[in-house]
């Protein structure tokens, strides 16, 4: 075989959730009555990159065959943070803005340690920092309230050049910065091999848990980017309990949508970026066709069963039926 | 060995898990240049010996030295960077990660921080070469392999971290022959450049070929250290296992009349590019053998009986009318009762973390309950009688099965098939990776069960056992029935022969006489 195929056959999720989002996307803006213009897209993508960040986070997780069910409450627990500290002089501002990401890490870290220190399930574990995250958030916002740079606010989801999308050059950038060099590295392919098989990586001499770590640490920046951003786009901190586990979900699902297995083990952001695009647009469609909002979670879930059937297709060419179980 | 002072060193070692020894003041020094085989059944402490080495296991007591100081590894990365590499028998590759990901995975080369996918490229290229498997592609997935082609990657991967003593813990037992052959000149190239190798197998051709000096263990303890072709092959037996060893297989009774009815038979038998027109009987109270070179077939023609495949075409009659067997579960129903003992018993035989008891019960369940409720009583009836007839050696029916060794283990996947009373038992290599004495007592368990009126199918990748059980051998090649043998036609040069596809004639192609 020739060396391209190889790389089609490892990039078939992430191209699978690209031409999903592409072809819901045609449809969105050819169906928008403002069609295909700077501001349906600027509006787009300030909606969809709160999720893709959400969802970048939980690939991280994902690929070391865990799940971190706390993304969505560090994503409300920074955003009430930045909606205290983001706020002031260039100076402050910036400060604010190390804070809130360190914060992120922070939490993210301490998932890592828990997991991989105290050896706790990571469906447990993240459920119990979760509500410690939350708790925190409600603490420092019992009411939805603060506020934010706002000139910082303006040029980040603004648009860059008149035409395009400062939110989406900002996840561009994050995922040259973070990203590339993680999967790239020896700690990101580590996180890859604890969790496609952990016992051979560990008899290979693989440095799991600091690779597992790092996964967990920059899952909780990743998330904290995002609850940044929430503070851009609403200038408020909000402890809504109820969009902190709305985002921890739709971010799984997301990552579903992009090809990451949940196994572990295999998968890229970029995926999961597409496929948190891709879930946003359904609820935009929903707005375009003119469907009763009530719809859209339904809507939703039947979208989200569809598109993860089909990588489930290939199961019925399987004339072995062991290879079933792999 | 004389006068040089050895490399690596193990002195006073002990190991012990809970209240079993694994390894009583056990010694071994190991010298450049040459290759060390060690010798023991199963449980006689090798495994752990090369885990303390290869630094996965701490040593109770005892003390280590490489080059004259005193070492110890805390994990398999610091015996690595040591110098001491280990292939182990249960593979240790990643299954999602590429081949050259994984020929590199201890020390990936690193640009800028980054790993450097060019010099990587060329690391796992020139690794396989060396490992005379430059046909596996770097690129391609390593659950995408066969198992044959992943154990070449392991060995790549080992040669790729410049070992100074490279231990293989039956790094062959999935080879084909023709790997086996590469394998054992890459071998004697690495002696020939001064490492030191380590070799486990239970292959005793193998071991009189490759060894220079052996180590027989039992117990745990170093019973005789030997150099190579000093003692006859079963002077060496005998030290293994502490007693006399003869009459290995049991004596095969008088050939089942031709004319009498077949119990399975297959009728131009094809699934994709794998099987082809493949037609056979079994009769009740025959074993059947399959023979012919890893991979020809031999495994998707026992999934094909036992209704794991789809797509099948050619016909299948149990007791002489077709049947349609859809699944395993249809398979095992009484009026076909056929078993399959896998030859993967840690994923496809048993599982690992449930007790003795649970997997015992597993294929008898519908039997044993009423109304959806067991019957414990009977279960434990049943499961007694199992333990008692295969000597199953286990300290409780309630402790995990991932527990007993290897051998016991086996024991146990035929038990649970036995608890159903099998008519017809399809064996895919059940042997492999087990001691000599458990093997025995499973020659003997498969001809009391033919005598008993089950028809067995045998397949195994040891040429002597096909021969010691056998009264018919089909040798596969290819996924076609190439030639069948019928009693004292099973010699060990016919079944080599026509696994070869040479059938006596000289060959087209020119096979060699190496063969």
């Amino acid at each position: 075989m020739k060396d391209w195929r190889y790389w089609l056959a490892e990039q078939r999720g992430t191209l699978l959730a690209f031409g999903i989002f592409i072809v819901m996307f045609v449809i969105y803006t050819s169906n928008h009555p403002a069609g295909f213009t700077a501001n349906v897209v600027q509006t787009a993508s300030n909606k969809g990159v709160l999720l893709a960040f959400v969802a970048m986070a939980q690939t991280l997780v994902v690929i070391t065959a865990g799940i971190d069910l706390s993304v969505g409450m560090i994503f409300t627990l920074t955003n009430c943070l930045a909606s205290w500290l983001v706020i002031g002089t260039g100076v402050e501002t910036a400060f604010g803005v190390v804070a809130v990401l360190g914060t992120g890490l922070l939490c993210g870290a301490i998932n890592g340690a828990i997991v991989i220190y105290g050896r706790l399930q990571p469906i447990v574990a993240t459920i119990a920092t979760g509500a410690v995250y939350f708790g925190i958030a409600l603490l420092l916002r019992p009411f939805p309230g603060g506020s934010v740079n706002e000139d910082l606010a303006d040029a980040l989801t603004g648009r860059v050049f008149g035409v395009v999308p400062a939110s989406l050059v900002v996840l561009l950038a994050v995922v040259l910065v973070v990203w590339v060099p993680f999967s790239r590295s020896v700690l990101g392919r580590a996180a890859y091999a604890a969790g496609s098989s952990e016992m051979a990586a560990y008899m290979s001499g693989v440095p799991i848990r600091r690779g597992k770590f790092a996964a967990y640490a920059l899952a909780g920046l990743l998330a904290a980017i995002g609850g940044l951003f929430l503070t851009f786009f609403t200038y408020t901190g909000d402890a809504a309990y109820a969009s902190g586990n709305a985002y921890t979900l739709f971010s799984i699902a997301a990552v579903v949508l992009g090809g990451v297995s949940l196994f572990g083990g295999k998968g890229s952001a970029i995926g999961a970026i597409f496929g948190a695009l891709a879930f946003r647009t359904i609820g935009d469609l929903l707005f375009v066709f003119d469907f009763d909002p009530l719809w859209q979670p339904l809507f939703q879930g039947v979208i989200l069963l569809v598109a993860v059937s089909l990588g489930a297709f290939a199961l019925f060419r399987v004339r072995n039926r062991l290879e079933w179980f792999l | 060995m004389d006068g040089m002072v050895p490399l690596f060193r193990m002195e006073g070692i002990s190991k012990r898990y809970g209240g079993v020894r694994a390894l009583e003041k056990a010694e071994l020094s190991v010298s450049s240049g040459s290759i060390h085989a060690i010798l023991g059944e199963n449980g006689a402490g090798k495994s752990t010996l090369i885990k303390v080495m290869a630094g996965v296991v701490a040593p109770d007591e005892g003390r280590m030295t490489l080059d004259g100081g005193e070492v110890t590894f805390a994990s398999p990365g610091a015996a690595n960077k040591a110098g001491i590499v280990c292939i182990f028998q249960e593979l240790s590759l990643v299954p999602e990660l590429s081949v050259a990901d994984n020929i590199v995975i201890s020390d990936p080369p690193k640009r800028f921080g980054m790993i450097d996918r060019k010099a990587q490229r060329r690391i796992a290229e020139e690794a396989l070469a060396r490992a005379g498997a430059a046909d596996i592609h770097p690129l391609a997935l390593v659950k995408d392999l066969p198992l044959s082609r992943r154990q070449m990657v392991e060995i790549a991967k080992a040669l790729a971290r410049k070992p100074r003593i490279l231990i293989l813990d039956e790094a062959t037992s999935a080879l084909t022959a023709t790997d086996v052959a590469k394998i054992f000149s890459v071998l004697k190239r690495l002696r020939s450049e001064g490492l030191a190798l380590l070799y486990i197998s239970h292959r005793m051709n193998e071991i009189a070929e490759l060894a220079d000096h052996c180590t027989v263990f039992r117990n745990g303890r170093n019973v005789a250290s030997y150099p190579a072709g000093s003692k006859s092959d079963n002077e060496v037996v005998e030290l293994m296992i502490g007693r006399e060893y003869s009459h290995i297989f049991p004596p095969k009774p008088a050939a089942v009349p031709a004319t009498a009815a077949p119990r399975l038979e297959a009728r131009k038998l094809s699934w994709a590019d794998r099987l082809h027109d493949i037609s056979l009987t079994v009769r009740a109270g025959e074993v059947v053998g399959l023979g012919g070179l890893d991979g020809q077939g031999q495994r998707e023609l026992l999934l094909a009986f036992f209704g794991v495949l789809r797509g099948l075409s050619g016909q299948i009659l149990i007791d002489g009318k077709p049947a349609a067997i859809a699944s395993p579960s249809a398979a095992r129903d009484d009026h076909i009762g056929m078993a399959l003992i896998p030859e993967d018993r840690k994923t496809e035989g048993l599982m690992l973390p449930m007790t003795v008891r649970e997997n015992l019960s597993f294929a008898a369940l519908d039997r044993l309950s009423k109304a959806g409720i067991i019957d414990r009583a009977a279960e434990q009836r049943l499961i007694d009688d199992m333990v008692g007839l295969l000597a199953i050696k286990t300290a409780g029916l309630d402790i995990p099965v991932g527990a007993l060794s290897g051998g016991n283990q086996q024991k146990v996947v035929i038990a649970k098939w036995l608890m159903r009373q099998p008519r017809i038992i399809l064996l895919n290599d059940p042997t492999r990776g087990i001691d000599v004495g458990t093997k025995q007592e499973l020659y003997q368990l498969m001809r009391k069960l033919a005598d008993t009126g089950a028809a067995i199918l045998f397949y195994s990748t040891d040429y002597d056992e096909l021969i010691g059980c056998c009264d018919r051998v089909l040798v596969l090649y290819d996924g076609a029935v190439k030639r069948e043998l019928v009693g004292a036609e099973i010699t060990e040069r016919a079944l080599i022969s026509s696994a070869l596809n040479i059938h006596g004639e000289e060959s087209p192609v020119g096979l060699g006489a190496d063969a």
